[in-house]
């Protein structure tokens, strides 16, 4: 038999069962794949269940910098009973299958084509440790031990994460220390030069972070400045608002006093939530919310009335695959139209597309900054994948010369210098963006009454049509200038015939694709949007292109609908490439689609 | 109906403390219709907020959707206000207290705009004892959708149309007593006297204050056969005790005989005095204000006046431990941590 042999190019699953202590030691291990100096990607696969249910832990170790999700694994820890049968039929030929054997597998799995790696997990705890509850616990970290001597990694990277890792919870670190090497000596015992994979030290992660995109989020919610947030617990946004409140817990508590310099209001739901936003925002605060498809719908008709308003909102959405409570656990990208033109009447909405979790912190920030400047909601998309995550990233970076834009709002001396009439919605700049006032301001100017209906430049209510036209007409003013404003689409350009439109996670497989189009003999320019509305470049790279591959991972092709309805594209020349199932998208599906389109074949028989 | 607001001021208008008219605590001229409860009740929010002292312009006037939700521009003309969505008003209003503690709230709502589609959000800002009045203008009926039942008619009351509503009433006093409320009172459009200490009170309440405000709909509901009607109201109040508002700096200017009145203190030592009558209860006790309301509503009568205070010390923004400056004042040097923190955040990363 032909055991696999790669050194930092491979996918280890994880199978486990969910509430069982198992997420921290596959952290543990993948964070040490990473300390090593290697480009690693590390997907959770969990149930919507607190304990019991079947969850799995996706680490790819990969030296070329591949950090998307690959299909198939080459090594599986099997850990749970309930998915043993499968787990063990669905590894990879030639590929090994790690298994606590204190208990003899199932005689119905027999394979001659994968190597059995049995460690007897229970025993050895069973052996070692008198507490059930550390039995249980340290089972999970004798796998993570046996794995470094099978994977020949330098047992000194996992001491040190032990060590920091409990730093302050020093009694902690000598068991687990002793669990890591009952695992290794085990391994080395028995199965010594077995294991064909390997993880060697590399230097290839420079000063990259290992982060969550929504705890990036929550950071740079505090970096930028809001005080309030008002929420409503859902799947997968939550660890938004709860890194908020942690890093707010850690630097917005002052000294003196123990007091909170900022204000976050559970709700009693997200249609309260969206509300306890836009009256922060009104009032000069700046706030956000964090939720989900769900929340989304509930949002709606306030999201209208911001719109409407002119208020600054901030919205992150963290999709989930839906229709309806769909599959709440697994990521889609399928909230682009429901969120673009949320609400009912005309209305449409800035959205940003970060793709890895310094660009959520970094769009978190630039996002507060355009609903201030634009008075509109802006919703950043990012996605259950990104959001829950680990994910390489660049470092968080901030530069102290920039400045909160707080957009056009008239202080007590702007009152006072204006000579001509203020109006609300009066647009005196020709950017379709009124100046507008927080109350308390001025004891005589200032004042207006804001409201969902109709209003004039005054803000004085109007039922004459050709007035609220011309409202409306400015508020496309503003549209237009919001596309001059909004992060740009980042291209990469050969002259190429085809094009390729990512956005969001769906680029964390880009350059992987790219590689393997590349291998295979084709080359295509590349574009990843950024933002909603399009820029003046996202529609001269739609224009130069005779057809252009839009990756998704929605049914509907919903950027597509986008683009062609917003961009007077014709739709033929904008193929869908579209990932339903809830799985990350990998570079393989992208790559199949293509050369089916291309040549009606596929990689493999390309191949 | 005159629809032009005349700017005559008479040269000797009375002016209270800070030099302010009347006038200036006036908004737009009301388009509601002509004897609708609600524009008393603007009326008595003026006189108020007058009487009171209290700067315009440091006032949010928050709203629903409906009839009485359109009242905030009839009033505190100085003042920002909100028009929200139906039934939402209390999550704007938390949402802009937790920006500006400083400022004084009074959120406007109606039966539908409550004890309907808003239920929820009201059920929760009375939860969070945000600091706010919240004012509901109780006609039993939906005036701009012309005259539909509301969940605050009474069970066998028909207005306009004749037909019996057959569901149960909603009491929104006794939902917001059950809810925590500090500081409960009933009122009644046609009752300017003891309306105005009523909203004086609740202005110097810290915390939540509830006051609902039975106000006739005129056009749909003012029959004989309504309990929300002039006539039906007028024949049917029961108060807790004729009352009075002191401020704090003031003496005590109306003598009651000698036991027949009592003083309810409020936080900066304004009192609001009560007559007693034969509801003499203890206004701090939840119990016996749930029961008076009960006993009272057997007698086929509305119970009014102050029904309950109880000063909770702690607002929202002291249950969530809030700075004292108004978080909307903070500087981005007080908000952002800045790139100090950088090099321990990314190697916590790593």
């Amino acid at each position: 038999m032909n055991r696999m042999k790669a050194t930092n190019d491979f996918v280890i699953l994880f199978a486990n069962i969910n509430g069982s202590g198992s997420a921290s030691a596959n952290n543990l291990f993948a964070k040490a794949v990473f300390r090593l100096g290697i480009p690693v990607s590390a997907k959770n696969i969990f149930p919507s269940n607190i304990q019991g249910l079947p969850t799995w832990f996706e680490v790819r170790v990969s030296e070329k910098g591949y950090l998307g999700r690959r299909e198939g694994y080459d090594f599986v820890v099997a850990t749970n009973g309930q998915t043993v049968v499968k787990d063990y039929q669905e590894l990879e030929k030639g590929g090994y299958f790690f298994y606590d054997s204190s208990r003899r597998l199932p005689e119905t799995l027999k394979r001659d084509d994968i190597t059995e790696i049995g460690i007897p997990l229970t025993n050895i705890c069973n052996e070692n440790y008198t507490d059930p509850r550390l039995r249980q616990i340290f089972k999970n970290i004798v796998y993570v031990g046996a794995l470094a001597y099978l994977f020949d990694m330098d047992f000194s990277v996992f001491e040190d994460s032990i060590k920091s890792q409990f730093a302050k919870k020093a009694k902690l670190i000598e068991p687990n220390i002793k669990a890591l090497k009952l695992g290794y000596d085990h391994a080395q015992e028995h199965y010594n030069d077995i294991c064909q994979l390997n993880i060697h030290r590399r230097n290839l992660t420079g000063d990259k972070i290992m982060m969550e995109g929504n705890t990036a989020t929550g950071l740079g919610a505090v970096f930028a400045g809001v005080t309030v947030a008002g929420w409503y617990p859902i799947t997968p946004s939550t660890s938004v608002i709860e890194a908020f409140e942690s890093y707010c817990r850690k630097y917005r508590v002052d000294a003196e006093t123990g007091k909170n310099k900022f204000a976050i209001v559970q709700a009693e739901d997200e249609l309260a939530a969206i509300g306890i936003v836009i009256g922060a925002a009104w009032n000069g605060a700046r706030s956000f919310t964090a939720t989900s498809g769900p929340g989304v719908s509930l949002m709606g008709e306030f999201l209208g009335l911001a719109y409407f308003a002119e208020i600054p909102v901030f919205l992150v959405d963290i999709q989930r695959s839906g229709p309806s409570t769909g599959m709440p656990t697994r990521t889609q990208q399928s909230d682009v139209l429901a969120a673009a033109y949320a609400s009912h009447g005309d209305t449409k909405h800035v959205l940003l597309f970060p793709a890895n979790p310094k660009e959520c912190f970094d769009m978190t920030v630039i996002g507060l900054d355009l609903a201030e400047r634009l008075q509109t909601p802006v919703l950043m998309m990012s996605d259950l994948d990104l959001g829950m995550n680990t994910h390489m990233s660049d470092p968080i970076q901030w530069d102290e010369s920039q400045v909160y834009d707080r957009g056009k709002v008239l202080d007590y001396d702007g009152l006072e210098k204006k000579k001509e009439r203020w109006g609300r919605y009066l647009d005196v700049d020709g950017d379709g963006i009124p100046y507008r006032t927080i109350p308390g301001t001025h004891p005589t100017k200032g004042a207006f009454f804001t409201r969902g209906s109709s209003h004039d430049e005054y803000a004085v209510y109007t039922e004459d049509g050709k007035i609220y036209a011309r409202g409306m007409q400015r508020l496309l003013t503003k549209w237009d200038t919001a596309k001059t404003i909004v992060p740009q689409a980042s291209i990469s350009e050969n002259n190429n015939d085809i094009g390729v439109v990512y956005y969001g996670t769906s680029s964390f497989v880009a350059k992987e694709a790219d590689d393997m189009l590349t291998d295979l003999g084709h080359q295509f320019d590349e574009m990843r949007i950024k933002a909603f509305p399009f820029g003046s470049e996202v529609e001269e790279f739609i224009k130069a292109h005779s057809t252009l591959f839009v990756v998704e991972q929605n049914r509907d092709a919903q950027m597509k609908s986008l683009l062609v309805n917003e961009l007077q594209v014709v739709p033929d020349k904008l193929i869908e490439v579209l990932n339903i199932d809830g799985m990350p998208i990998t570079a393989q599906f992208i790559v199949d689609e293509i050369l089916e389109h291309i040549n009606g074949k596929t990689s493999e028989e390309v191949k | 109906m005159s629809y032009i607001i005349s700017d005559f001021r008479h040269p000797n208008a009375k002016v209270n403390d800070l030099g302010l008219s009347k006038r200036d605590y006036e908004g737009a001229l009301s388009t509601l219709c002509a004897g609708c409860g609600h524009d008393s009740i603007s009326a008595a929010i003026v006189q108020s907020f007058f009487e009171m002292n209290i700067e315009p312009h440091k006032v949010v006037k928050t709203s629903g959707i409906g009839c009485s939700s359109k009242t905030p521009t009839y009033f505190l003309g100085r003042a920002h206000g909100f028009n929200s969505v139906h039934g939402r008003m209390p999550s704007v209003s938390t949402g802009a207290n937790m920006a500006n503690k400083d400022l004084q709230y009074i959120g406007i709502s109606g039966d539908g705009d409550t004890a309907s589609i808003g239920m929820g959000q009201f059920a929760h800002v009375v939860r969070r004892n945000l600091n706010m009045i919240y004012l509901v203008m109780n006609n039993g009926c939906y005036g701009l959708t012309k005259g539909q039942d509301s969940a605050t008619a009474d069970v066998g009351s028909a207005g306009k149309k004749g037909v019996a509503n057959q569901f149960a009433a909603i009491d929104l006093c006794q939902l917001a007593l059950q809810l925590g409320a500090g500081y409960v009172a009933r009122s009644f459009s046609g009752d300017k006297k003891q309306l105005v200490p009523l909203i004086k009170g609740a202005i110097e309440h810290q915390g939540f204050a509830f006051i609902d405000v039975i106000s006739p709909c005129v056009t749909f509901n003012n029959t004989p056969s309504s309990t929300k009607g002039y006539e039906y109201v007028r024949d049917h109040l029961d108060a807790t005790g004729t009352i009075d508002f002191v401020p704090e700096r003031q003496e005590l200017k109306i003598i009651h005989p000698e036991g027949t009145s009592k003083e309810v203190k409020l936080h900066d030592g304004s009192k609001l005095i009560l007559k007693k009558n034969s509801h003499d209860y203890d206004l701090s006790s939840k119990r016996e204000a749930m029961n008076t309301i009960e006993t009272v509503r057997e007698e086929h009568k509305i119970l009014t006046g102050l029904i309950y205070l109880h000063e909770d010390p702690k607002d929202t923004h002291a249950k969530i431990n809030s700075v004292d400056k108004p978080l909307n004042s903070l500087s981005q040097a007080e908000v952002c941590p800045g790139s100090a923190v950088l090099d321990d955040l990314n190697a916590g990363f790593r």
